[in-house]
């Protein structure tokens, strides 16, 4: 397949790169990157004049569900949903039936993802840390690694035990992958539904503290400190974890750390109404920890974006508040929601958002870093960064719709990616 | 009414619940009579979902719909198909397409009288979400507080116990507020929901000083059945410390009225001869309920 991007702005801060110019594809390599590329009858062209294209987005944090709980989502549907989000590539979390801890589960899932829209979207399955994800033994990393699982994690349940924890980082560590860590203190978060504040006082619904989140990543930098491991704390919500990980990246430890869009952009506040649709974990906080998470992101204590894409199907939350299942879809409005509410807020640069999406998360999975130049496999992601659009769930590739964000008015998103010899545009 | 749901309190303006109270005036006067039921209602059907066991709210509703002579149907979950695992949706709408115009719903869930007042077209009376509100309770203590004292704007009224596991009082705290009462309320640290201040709520760990100064005090169950010891120590505690009994009112303020939403635990967070003492507004309120139900119900059941 020959495409021909013409008048492209090629942007990729990790090769200082910034500039217009028409960029050549064949078979999936880059050929030529120079201006007034004359286009040949066998190749397709596509006018990129006034679109970013970037090296491709990551999104570290994804619950594609299969195997076990297909009627929320499958590996095709996720898959689909990453495409029209403007991923080029997802990792998948382990909180699946069965769990994500033999290698007999990830190979399948790779072979799966293999066959979907000509296997665009590379999947890199994030194992569990602990056989049956109970934190109580470890799970076979060595072999899980090479079977193809890029890191670890309980996800959907904190690792608990501090000794579990402590070898976990000290046995991944030998593989240069990181443990991903759901940070929730069990016992301080017991039945809670929302942040617990003013919203979960006047709703008379039981709360999750911001302490529930903050104590355990407390905890573990000490541990971390301790073993010299690699430590990624999914999903940060509050303030003070914002600025427990910058102290701890001051002492050089190896910490980094993912924010979702939801956390960054909606507070408390919408959960009046019940909408189940704002009933997640960690639970949406204040304006106070918005604004720590946004200046998080902006000095760099805060590394990538990541969806916690989460979906569930459309019964699952249509039950009163305290039944509904946590979590929401992501993948679709992610990069949307980002240049809204981050870029054209003027709080992050484009190339700061490429870094979070794209440069950040590869570096902390140990990816290899993706080049913008001539000879390079081309793994890209194309934004439109003024276009205007609404969000509209019923047009979500994703299986299920359950989002907060129906009816928003976003500005600038993704309108195609290209990988693995690929390539997808948004209709 | 603006709604065809009372869903809660919050955000409920004061012509409203004037509205409401004054309705219940005029049923009050009904009950006295001989013959207590009125045909206000005659043709309408209303169905009590009860997905919690409850005695008296379910009794009071139940005599307050069939004084107003409309048709009752009563759905409590034993028996039931939720044992079953139908969902709560399902099993409303299902009841639905038998032509109900009001449903009263009791549910463990907060926001679940909401979202039943999204799924359904009939109109919905909560009759107590889970830990949120408790409209009708705080209705029925508004008119007798009303009826002791003429008005409620300007009185001090202090809620003492589980604030934070209570709907009737965040119902109180709303209506209260909105009609001009001085709210506060009394309790342990632990069971004193956070930024409840910024409802313009005083707080009180003190129950002396609390009654020293209210005029009213609503005392809330202590539920025995909740005690997990991360809350407060025991019971033998709190009797001792927040129980409200005969030496601390003579103590501390002799004049000030007493009112309770049932059921007690005696000599628990009250003690037996406070309970049944002459400031004691505690059976007037059960009776007022029925009045203050039906005014409700007549009110939605009677939008178009």
């Amino acid at each position: 397949m020959k495409l021909l991007f013409k008048n492209a702005h090629l942007i990729n801060p990790a090769q200082k790169l910034n500039k217009v110019a028409d960029i050549l594809i064949i078979d999936g390599i880059i050929k030529k990157i120079e201006h007034d590329i004359m286009s040949e009858p066998d190749v397709k062209e596509y006018d990129l004049a006034g679109k970013i294209v970037a090296p491709g987005f990551v999104d570290m944090h994804v619950h594609l569900r299969e195997p076990g709980y297909e009627h929320k989502e499958t590996i095709e549907t996720g898959l689909h949903s990453a495409a029209e989000g403007g991923f080029t590539a997802v990792c998948c979390m382990p909180n699946t039936n069965p769990p994500i801890d033999d290698a007999s589960v990830v190979k399948s899932i790779l072979q799966k993802a293999k066959d979907v829209l000509g296997g665009i979207i590379d999947v890199y399955p994030v194992a569990a840390a602990t056989k049956g994800r109970e934190g109580k033994e470890l799970s076979p990393m060595l072999e899980l690694s090479e079977a193809g699982a890029m890191a670890f994690s309980d996800d959907g349940s904190t690792i608990y035990n501090t000794e579990i924890l402590r070898r976990a980082l000290e046995y991944s560590s030998m593989l240069n992958r990181i443990i991903i860590q759901h940070p929730e203190d069990l016992e301080l978060s017991r039945n809670g539904v929302i942040n617990e504040g003013f919203i979960s006082t006047i709703l008379g619904l039981p709360g999750i503290p911001s302490i529930a989140e903050e104590t355990i990543i407390e905890r573990d930098i000490r541990i971390l400190e301790y073993v010299d491991g690699f430590y990624h704390a999914a999903h940060i919500s509050t303030r003070n974890s914002v600025e427990i990980i910058r102290n701890a990246k001051r002492k050089g430890l190896n910490v980094t750390c993912e924010v979702t869009p939801h956390h960054f952009t909606l507070s408390e506040e919408a959960v009046k109404g019940f909408d189940t649709n704002a009933k997640m974990k960690p639970p949406l906080r204040t304006q106070s920890d918005i604004e720590a998470l946004i200046e998080g992101l902006s000095d760099g204590t805060i590394d990538v974006i990541a969806t916690d894409h989460a979906p569930h199907s459309f019964d699952e939350k249509e039950v009163e508040f305290l039944a509904a299942p946590f979590g929401i879809v992501g993948l679709e409005t992610a990069i949307g929601l980002a240049l809204t509410y981050l870029v054209h807020k003027k709080h992050l640069t484009i190339e700061q958002l490429i870094e979070k999406f794209s440069i950040n998360p590869r570096k902390i999975l140990s990816l290899p870093e993706i080049k913008i130049e001539v000879g390079e496999k081309a793994n890209l992601t194309i934004i439109d960064m003024n276009k205007k659009w609404t969000v509209d769930i019923q047009k979500f590739k994703s299986k299920s719709k359950n989002s907060p964000f129906h009816n928003f008015e976003l500005v600038g998103k993704s309108i195609g990616i290209v990988n693995n010899g690929n390539v997808y545009f948004n209709e | 009414m603006k709604s065809k749901h009372l869903l809660g309190l919050f955000g409920i303006e004061r012509e409203e619940i004037e509205l409401i109270l004054n309705t219940a005036h005029n049923f009050k006067e009904v009950l006295e009579r001989p013959i207590k039921k009125v045909p206000t209602l005659q043709g309408k059907t209303i169905v009590n979902l009860f997905f919690e066991s409850s005695t008296r709210t379910r009794i009071s509703f139940e005599l307050a719909e069939r004084r107003l002579s409309a048709d009752v149907v009563n759905f409590s979950v034993s028996g039931s198909s939720v044992a079953k695992g139908e969902t709560l949706k399902d099993t409303a709408r299902n009841i639905e397409a038998m032509k109900i115009d009001l449903v009263v719903i009791r549910h463990s869930s907060p926001g679940a009288a909401h979202f039943l007042s999204r799924v359904l077209n009939a109109g919905i009376v909560n009759a107590g979400d889970g830990t949120h509100e408790h409209p009708t309770q705080a209705l029925l203590d508004m008119f007798t507080i009303n009826e002791k004292f003429g008005r409620i704007d300007g009185l001090k009224v202090c809620i003492v116990g589980d604030i934070l596991h209570s709907r009737v009082a965040l119902s109180n705290i709303f209506g209260l507020k909105t009609m001009g009462a001085s709210v506060s309320v009394c309790g342990p640290k632990t069971l004193i929901p956070r930024d409840i201040e910024k409802l313009g709520v005083k707080v009180y760990y003190n129950v002396n000083e609390a009654i020293r100064n209210s005029d009213i005090l609503n005392v809330l169950r202590i539920q025995l059945e909740r005690q997990d010891k991360v809350f407060f120590p025991s019971i033998r505690e709190y009797h001792l410390y927040y129980g409200i009994t005969r030496e601390r009112i003579q103590k501390y303020n002799r004049d000030i009225v007493i009112m309770h939403p049932g059921p007690i635990n005696r000599d628990v967070e009250i003690s037996a001869d406070v309970a049944d003492c002459e400031q004691s507004l505690i059976l007037q309120q059960v009776l007022n309920g029925v009045a203050v139900r039906m005014a409700i119900l007549y009110l939605l059941g009677t939008k178009n």
